[in-house]
């Protein structure tokens, strides 16, 4: 059988985030991005503990959360698999609104704002969209 | 466990064992050599005379060098050293080293685990002084036959059987002083100290008494007129050849003992040979025929004083908590650390 | 869920001084738990006690329902790793595995080579000639290879350097993910436990002054920054275990299982690291008594 990293995480340990939560998210950010789909195998608890030295009940937690959302399953014996997505149709419009972002970016640098202004002002318009949004 | 004790073993037992056999060869070329010899030139047969007193003496000196190898080195010092060098540091250096929290925490009791390495260790020493006794006292035979000197102190100790109680013991007491010390070489040190000492206590003090010794009483005998050095002792030719004398004892006419006799130059008793007249010599001695019997009192003895200290020492390993004398516990003997070495809580502003 | 590790009123005295006191506690199985105390603190002491190394002055420990070393059977179900890692510097490593092998009825040969291999450790070098971290892994893996239910390991990161240590770490969850065993570890480096430990175990001066599941402790940890306050007059059932003081501030590390209603406070979570260590200061402070910051 071929064996595929489908899917590496990482853990940051200043972020102030817990440990099972980061793993959650990144599956779901995988999951996205289209880098996880229906059917893809998550990687075992051993290999998990095994490249970021943590507790395996975290990651048992993480995933079993991840089952509680419906998101994944486990097959005893086997792994924990994908069962949906969180894909929407948008996938293919995500390439072209990357690299509008990137010029973008790279305009706000160059009008001289610095990467505490750039987050503010992403956040606060961000914020105003939703609001008209919800309005 | 076998397996084990072995494995930390093989290259200091390869040494010795390797040097035993290269010397047996060494002795079984020159032994027989000389039994070719003792045979062929009727030393068996020669007891007195000019002729003989010049074969014997030339026959005593063969070999002279590998006589010395043997007795005053190689069996008066092997059952001490497989003591010193294989008994001490068998428990003492796991101590020592830590390495006996390995050894423990496996699935085997600390029982298995000593058993063990006695059965390696103390074996081989045993059986290293016994092949060197057997392979010496053969070699010696001629030399003992003509010399009848076998019960001597010195020589006792070398032949036959003595030297393997030797090294049971000195394996027993390295084994104790290395696990109540817990230190290697001061285990080596005791465990060489104590053995000399019982070996002393045991010839002198020991030994005469394995059964109580016989007495015999002669009038000295005075040699040729005019002549005022050494008075026959008939007494030492009436007991039999190759007796131990343990002791003597002069006495004077009066019955008192005397430590020598002083014969002032030119007293009138030189002329009437009547020096030594009524001077009593007494020996104590134990007969040549009780050789093999006090053979055995003496294995017997330091054979059992081994066990009883081997059992101690499994008796004393079951049941005490064992912290080295260094390192190991040694975090929780410093001073109390009242703060890690992170640093404290910083006031937060 | 059993305890694997039960001790009541446990002490231990050498000579004069006890190195460990009054000490009670309750392991439960199924967790890896950190023991945490400076030196001295007698972790390793509590540690030797467990595996039956050493013998206890007071009180009593059982581990997995048994006196510690009673038996073969007892002495297999418990792995151990020692301080400083001793091993056998003249014996290679392939000979340590046949130790185990002849030496644990339980022994699983293919789990141990498969370590051996899968670490890059060369079967036939001497233990002497391995760096620190080899050693480390090598110790482990004699101590995980008979398959025990419990696994004890005494400061076994204390030596190895930052790459090191988190190798024995992957290692070590690789194994508790794989047999499910219990691992209780000790340390003085707070943060390398705080990746690996879900219970936790403080010792200070002999003494147990904290032990908890790690989410339960964070849980009902606060650190409270507000106008300056004297700590008396807190709510009922909140904990002081530090306090330090501006003119002007108070900063509380607090612990209570109520939520903290005064709006006065700031309230926010502590990190399991500055939680050990306020507890670690010379004088936690109960209620009443302030740890003042002299100006």
């Amino acid at each position: 059988m071929e064996w595929v990293l489908v899917i590496e995480f990482h853990l940051d340990t200043r972020s102030g985030v817990s440990p099972y939560r980061q793993i959650v998210d990144q599956v779901r950010r995988a999951l996205r991005l289209g880098l996880l789909n229906e059917g893809d195998q998550l990687p075992t608890i051993k290999e998990v503990v095994g490249q970021l030295a943590i507790n395996p009940n975290t990651v048992l937690k993480a995933y079993k959360e991840l089952e509680h959302t419906g998101l994944v399953a486990p097959r005893p014996g086997v792994g924990t698999f994908v069962t949906a997505t969180l894909r929407d149709g948008s996938l293919a419009a995500h390439g072209p609104l990357r690299r509008e972002l990137v010029r973008w970016l790279a305009k706000a640098r160059r009008a001289g704002l610095d990467e505490e202004s750039i987050e503010a002002l992403f956040r606060d318009a961000f914020r105003a969209g939703a609001e008209q949004d919800i309005a | 466990m076998i397996w084990l004790a072995w494995r930390q073993f093989r290259a200091q037992a390869a040494v010795v064992f390797g040097a035993l056999a290269v010397l047996a060869i060494v002795l079984i070329v020159t032994g027989l050599r000389l039994r070719h010899w003792y045979d062929t030139d009727g030393l068996a047969n020669c007891t007195t005379g000019d002729a003989c007193d010049a074969l014997t003496s030339w026959f005593t000196g063969r070999y002279s060098w590998l006589q010395t190898l043997l007795s005053n080195v190689l069996i008066l010092f092997l059952p001490g050293l497989t003591g010193v060098f294989w008994g001490a540091p068998l428990i003492a250096r796991e101590l020592e080293s830590g390495t006996y929290r390995l050894a423990w925490t496996q699935s085997v009791t600390r029982t298995r685990w000593l058993a063990g390495k006695i059965a390696v260790v103390g074996t081989a020493s045993v059986a290293a002084s016994a092949l060197l006794t057997w392979m010496v006292s053969w070699w010696y035979t001629p030399f003992d036959k003509i010399a009848h000197n076998k019960f001597d102190p010195t020589i006792f100790s070398e032949r036959d059987l003595a030297p393997i109680g030797y090294a049971a013991f000195g394996f027993a007491l390295g084994l104790i002083a290395g696990l109540l010390i817990r230190r290697t070489l001061p285990a080596m040190a005791t465990t060489l100290v104590g053995y000399i000492a019982a070996r002393i206590i045991v010839v002198y003090w020991i030994r005469p008494h394995f059964q109580a010794p016989l007495h015999i009483t002669a009038l000295l005998q005075q040699p040729g007129a005019g002549s005022a050095r050494a008075a026959k002792a008939p007494a030492v030719g009436q007991i039999p050849q190759g007796s131990w004398i343990v002791s003597t004892k002069l006495t004077d006419p009066s019955g008192h003992s005397v430590g020598a006799i002083r014969i002032p130059l030119g007293s009138p008793c030189m002329a009437t040979n009547s020096c030594v007249a009524g001077y009593h010599q007494t020996l104590t001695y134990q007969p040549a025929s009780r050789y093999w019997p006090f053979q055995w009192y003496e294995l017997t003895l330091f054979t059992g004083v081994a066990l009883i200290l081997i059992g101690f020492c499994f008796w004393w390993i079951n049941g005490h908590s064992l912290r080295p004398a260094s390192g190991g516990a040694a975090h929780a003997s410093r001073p109390d650390a009242t703060l890690p070495s992170q640093q404290a809580p910083a006031p937060v502003q | 869920m059993s305890a694997v590790l039960q001790a009541d009123g446990l002490g231990k005295r050498y000579r004069r001084r006890w190195a460990l006191t009054d000490c009670t506690l309750r392991i439960p199985s199924g967790r890896v738990v950190g023991l945490v105390g400076p030196n001295g603190a007698g972790k390793s002491t509590l540690l030797n006690l467990a595996v039956g190394l050493l013998t206890p002055t007071r009180g009593r420990i059982d581990v997995l329902d048994a006196p510690p070393a009673l038996g073969p059977a007892e002495l297999a179900r418990v792995g151990f790793m020692a301080q400083e890692t001793p091993t056998y510097s003249g014996l290679s490593v392939a000979d340590h595995l046949r130790m185990g092998a002849r030496l644990n009825p339980g022994w699983d040969r293919k789990l141990a080579e498969d370590r051996i291999a899968q670490l890059g450790l060369d079967p036939a070098q001497r233990a002497g000639k391995l760096s620190a971290g080899q050693r480390a892994q090598l110790a482990l893996t004699v101590a995980v290879a008979k398959r025990p239910e419990l696994l004890i390991l005494d400061e076994p990161v204390a030596s190895l350097d930052p790459l090191a240590r988190r190798q024995f770490l992957q290692g070590l969850m690789e194994v508790v993910a794989e047999q499910g065993v219990t691992v209780v570890l000790s340390s003085h480096l707070i943060a390398d436990l705080e990746r690996v430990c879900d219970h936790l175990i403080v010792l200070i001066a002999s003494r147990v002054r904290l032990a908890g599941d790690v989410d339960q402790l964070l849980a009902t940890h606060h650190l409270l920054t507000g106008p300056r306050r004297d700590p008396e007059r807190l709510q009922a059932g909140q904990q002081v275990v530090s306090a330090s003081h501006t003119d002007r501030q108070s900063t509380l590390l607090v612990r209570t299982d109520e939520p903290i209603l005064d709006p006065a406070w700031t309230v926010e979570p502590v990190g399991l690291e500055d939680l050990v260590l306020a507890y670690m200061s010379p004088e936690p402070t109960g209620r009443g008594g302030l740890t003042g910051v002299p100006r």
